[in-house]
């Protein structure tokens, strides 16, 4: 049986990890090829590596960082920020990555997770989204969730995946940094009009966070979180340990 | 010296690297008289089965694996590397393999609960019917693999060296002899992928 997957992120700026709480007020944490090497022994079943630099030296700076991370850690890696066009595709995938995940560039160019997908294949293409509860409905943020683009989000994400994405992150912006659990209803809203895996991003904040999210939405096939693990709130190892115990295939 | 098949199919910098963390030194080549004397070869591959069986014969590496095959030379096939192995694939049509090993690749939506999503997609236990040998032989069973594919190699059960489930038993790992393959990546299955990949190395 195909394991549920737990995924570290990490925001990268500048060669170093950082974590914005709702996207704000950055905090140092730590150099991000040793993070991913602990994450990696730790049982993380995978990484994603966010490139939050704007300039192009830092571009350089993250793909070299990727570079020797991809040396050392021999787990599935994705990639994202910055992925515009099919020429970052191809930057990021030649160092290591084995998905890319394409936000503000899918929003942009509504062609590009296709075009992606007919060249790479659709296991590659990751549609990332940062969705709020707009008016009682569900909006597509850009800008690391900061301007709303005032698409339909669970149109948008379903229209994605019939282009050639692979698989979905779904990052709520409602939940995001709060701690209080993952957001289970907008994930039930987008497991229901998908068919590829959907990743849970956005407030976990405990070890009962993932277990809560596994028991009740049996078709999200991963949980992503960043800061929990970053400052050793909850161990990958423990957590993988409590989800086995409820019954949830890991990988351990 | 172990040599990776270049043919301009996927991309090999986590293969490269993987052996690079287990100390054994590669060489990643497209030169047919390179692969004819390599000790050891991987047939790496991602993508479409038709377009990779086309860029190995336009190459010309076809005979040339079929060739070392035939000496006895140790061959790892990697995912479509794997797939390549056998008779023929229906991956968009009909496919000629290389023949190695007897079988065809076939697509896995058919055969299983519709419920499931396809491509298979991540770590998945291995079963090893016949024990942690060969490649295995740092490995137990319930261990776990990287997947990524839709299609698998249906093929005579004694050709199985390890199996995993998804709704069926999909073919994880199969051995002919000297002529071995994975359907999952060893580069991204962590320690277990490169204690495969160091078993590989050390026969």
């Amino acid at each position: 049986m195909i394991t549920k997957r737990i995924i570290p992120c990490l925001d990268v700026k500048d060669g170093r990890v950082v974590k914005g709480v709702n996207f704000q007020g950055l905090n140092d944490v730590e150099d991000p090829v040793k993070l991913a090497e602990f994450y990696s022994e730790q049982g993380a079943d995978e990484l994603v590596f966010y490139d939050i630099t704007a300039s192009a030296e830092g571009r350089k700076l993250f793909t070299g960082i990727l570079r020797d991370l991809a040396e050392k850690i021999f787990i599935p890696l994705t990639v994202g920020g910055g992925i515009n066009g099919l020429e970052d595709f191809e930057r990021v995938l030649q160092f290591g990555a084995d998905k890319v995940s394409v936000n503000s560039g899918a929003i942009k160019n509504p062609k590009l997770s296709g075009e992606a997908a007919k060249r790479y294949g659709d296991q590659c293409v990751v549609l990332s989204a940062d969705v709020k509860r707009v008016d009682g409905g569900y909006r597509v943020f850009a800008k690391g969730g900061r301007v709303d683009t005032g698409l339909e989000a669970i149109e948008y994400i379903r229209r994605g995946v019939d282009m050639g994405a692979g698989e979905i992150v779904l990052n709520s912006i409602d939940t995001d940094g709060v701690k209080r659990g993952f957001d289970l209803e907008m994930l039930e809203a987008v497991c229901n009009v998908v068919n590829v895996p959907v990743i849970a991003s956005g407030g976990a904040g405990c070890i009962d966070d993932f277990v809560r999210l596994f028991k009740t939405l049996p078709k999200v096939d991963a949980g992503l979180a960043a800061s929990i693990f970053h400052f050793g709130e909850v161990s990958i190892s423990e957590l993988k340990n409590t989800l086995a115990d409820n019954g949830i295939p890991v990988r351990r | 010296m172990i040599v990776i098949v270049d043919y301009g199919v996927g991309n090999l910098f986590s293969l490269k690297s993987s052996f690079a963390m287990i100390g054994a030194p590669v060489l990643v080549s497209g030169d047919e008289k390179e692969i004819s004397a390599a000790d050891k070869i991987i047939l790496p591959g991602v993508g479409a089965f038709g377009d990779a069986a086309e860029s190995l014969r336009r190459a010309g590496l076809d005979e040339a694996l079929k060739r070392a095959a035939g000496d006895g030379k140790p061959i790892l096939g990697i995912c479509l590397g794997m797939q390549m192995l056998f008779d023929r694939s229906f991956e968009y049509g009909e496919h000629r393999g290389l023949g190695l090993i007897p079988g065809s690749v076939v697509d896995m939506r058919p055969k299983i609960n519709r419920e499931l999503k396809v491509p298979h997609i991540g770590w998945n236990a291995l079963h090893l019917p016949k024990g942690p040998t060969g490649l295995f032989k740092y490995i137990n069973e319930n261990d776990h693999a990287y997947f990524v594919h839709s299609y698998y190699a249906d093929c005579d059960s004694r050709y199985i060296t390890a199996s995993t489930e998804y709704d069926i038993e999909l073919t994880a790992a199969v051995a002919r002899d000297n002529v071995m393959g994975c359907q999952f990546h060893p580069e991204k299955s962590g320690r277990v992928g490169l204690s495969i990949l160091r078993a590989f190395c050390e026969m």
